[in-house]
């Protein structure tokens, strides 16, 4: 199988191109190529020569890859699976709303955090997505031109993927790559302390926090990653980090029905997250098979908005989407994966 | 303001490495440092090295820390642990988590160096009204064996996929848990090994009536 050019850097597609004996201007030339003009073609990059061409056509792909079923919702969310391979599929989610229009990109096919609420965990570990697979996510959608927002938010620990994670978003911001503002850009986790600092250190996106309990004790029973990364510790790192006034954290926050949900969770929210310049988002839950948890039905989860703005954090409702069309992550690919 | 850069390990003095079985290792240091059973730490080859987290295997008051682990061919750290002897450096963490252990019945399941932090906990004097139901492909990856079953007899069971023995159950651990008519719904149980086994043994105690609040995991990623 042949090496793909798209999801390399600009370093990277300069050595390739004094590899094959072109000048290292070529490598800038295919970044345009790659990731400005949308070529879909070797032999549309007509500022290259042909020999250029014909070289790079005969020892590469171009790695772009078209998504493979899509599903609409009623409310207009669609979520597109892409084939990773061996009958395996990642999933991508289009969630327009209002002015917003965000892609939710996977970084992992499966995961191997085994969060108790989730459908991804429950398909296992299969591997981790190349930094080019996590951008055509975004390239291939036919949506692309709508964008306004990428939230890594779908399949996998976008941190237990760091190094193609990192790569992706360099390729999103740098001004040879998709030139978009990291503003744009929050990358999700459940709290890998290292490597949320490194994510810290080395990119500028918003930061988004599993929490799901604000009580370590309860928080543990439903994310594995409690017992080794404890939420006190990923909280201390997280509140001596200076974000400045651009970069944003926030706390994803899934509500199930009496477990989460209490004023005694929001008194300890109040408290745990004091001093920290954030928002919270709360997110119904949506149930999964064999799932021990329940969804709260809209008043509580209402109720428990207005006790955390009482208390002075920002929290908002996430609307729910797409739930006529398994926009629970992993819903869609584990069903594909046992058709398959 | 807090210096995110600065290195949180120490080094220390392999005094032993021995491969236990195909691919299974297990190292030694002297330990200059308190834990609780069932901790991780992180290991590297150098002071800014990328770190790997492992659990301790070992139990709280011995004079040495013992970590257990199995050469991942295209992993980072372990082919590198593999090639080390006595007397060779390695770097480590504090030690931290929080899948530690208590003295309340309780059953360990765990597949593979998922055994670690158990042998932790059996080596601190937690094993008492506990019971081990260990899965492996091979009979020689049952290390530890004659310690378990001197002190937890009938309640060490040992689930082997690959190979079979009269006193083995052949077959895999969710297979076994399975196949069990009822399971006690007040006893904790603690899961440890990959992600695939923690998520399917999870799903099959909560199909058996076990609370969720009564299982705790960990993960190996």
């Amino acid at each position: 199988m042949q090496d793909k050019l798209f999801g390399k850097t600009l370093e990277e597609l300069q050595a390739i191109s004094l590899d094959l004996g072109l000048p290292s201007f070529t490598g800038r030339q295919l970044c345009e190529w790659l990731y400005q003009k949308d070529a879909t073609s070797f032999e549309q990059m007509t500022n290259l020569s042909k020999k250029a061409r014909a070289l790079f056509s005969d020892h590469y792909d171009l790695g772009l890859q078209d998504p493979e079923d899509e599903q609409e919702s009623v409310d207009g969310t669609k979520k597109y699976l892409f084939s990773s391979g061996g009958g395996k599929f990642i999933e991508t989610a289009y969630i327009p709303e209002g002015k917003r229009n965000t892609v939710c990109v996977s970084s992992q096919v499966g995961c191997k955090m085994g969060c108790l609420f989730c459908m991804t965990g429950k398909q296992g570990f299969q591997g981790n997505l190349s930094a080019g697979e996590i951008l055509n996510q975004y390239r291939s959608l036919p949506e692309r031109k709508l964008l306004t927002n990428i939230v890594y938010m779908g399949m996998g620990e976008p941190l237990d993927n760091l190094s193609e994670v990192l790569k992706s978003l360099e390729i999103f911001t740098s001004t040879w790559g998709f030139s978009l503002s990291p503003r744009r850009i929050t990358v999700s986790t459940i709290g890998i302390t290292p490597a949320m600092l490194e994510f810290l250190n080395r990119s500028e996106a918003h930061l988004a926090l599993s929490l799901h309990s604000p009580f370590e004790e309860e928080r543990r029973k439903l994310m594995p990653v409690q017992q080794v990364y404890p939420l006190k510790e990923v909280l201390k790192e997280i509140r001596s980090w200076d974000f400045g006034r651009q970069r944003r954290v926030s706390f994803e926050y899934i509500l199930f029905k009496d477990y989460n949900d209490s004023a005694a969770h929001v008194n300890e929210l109040s408290r745990i997250l004091h001093g920290i310049r954030c928002r919270i988002n709360l997110i119904r839950f949506h149930p999964i098979p064999d799932t021990p948890l329940e969804s709260p039905d809209e008043f509580a989860i209402q109720e428990f908005k207005n006790k955390l703005n009482a208390k002075g954090i920002t929290a908002i409702v996430r609307a729910s989407r797409g739930q006529d069309i398994w926009a629970a992550c992993g819903l869609l690919s584990t069903k594909r994966l046992q058709k398959n | 303001m807090v210096n995110h850069d600065a290195p949180q390990v120490t080094p220390v003095s392999l005094t032993f490495t021995e491969e236990l079985s195909r691919d299974i290792y297990l190292i030694g240091f002297k330990r200059n440092f308190q834990f609780k059973a069932g901790q991780v730490i992180g290991i590297a080859m150098e002071p800014y090295g990328s770190r790997r987290l492992y659990s301790i295997c070992s139990g709280e008051q011995e004079e040495e820390v013992h970590i257990l682990y199995k050469v991942v061919e295209e992993g980072y750290l372990t082919p590198q642990l593999s090639d080390l002897e006595a007397g060779d450096v390695i770097w480590i963490t504090e030690p931290g988590g929080e899948f530690t252990g208590d003295r309340e019945p309780a059953v360990w399941i765990a597949t593979g160096t998922g055994i670690a932090p158990f042998y932790s906990m059996f080596r601190s004097g937690l094993a008492e009204q506990k019971t081990l139901i260990l899965g492996n492909r091979y009979l020689e990856q049952f290390h530890f064996f004659e310690e378990f079953a001197t002190q937890l007899g009938e309640n060490y069971i040992r689930c082997c996929t690959a190979e079979t023995d009269e006193r083995v159950y052949p077959g895999r651990v969710t297979q076994f848990l399975e196949e069990q008519a009822e399971l006690d719904p007040k006893l904790k149980y603690y899961l440890c090994g990959s992600a695939e086994m923690v998520v399917e043994t999870r799903d099959i105690l909560i199909s058996k009536g076990i609370p969720f609040d009564r299982i705790i995991s960990e993960i190996y990623f």
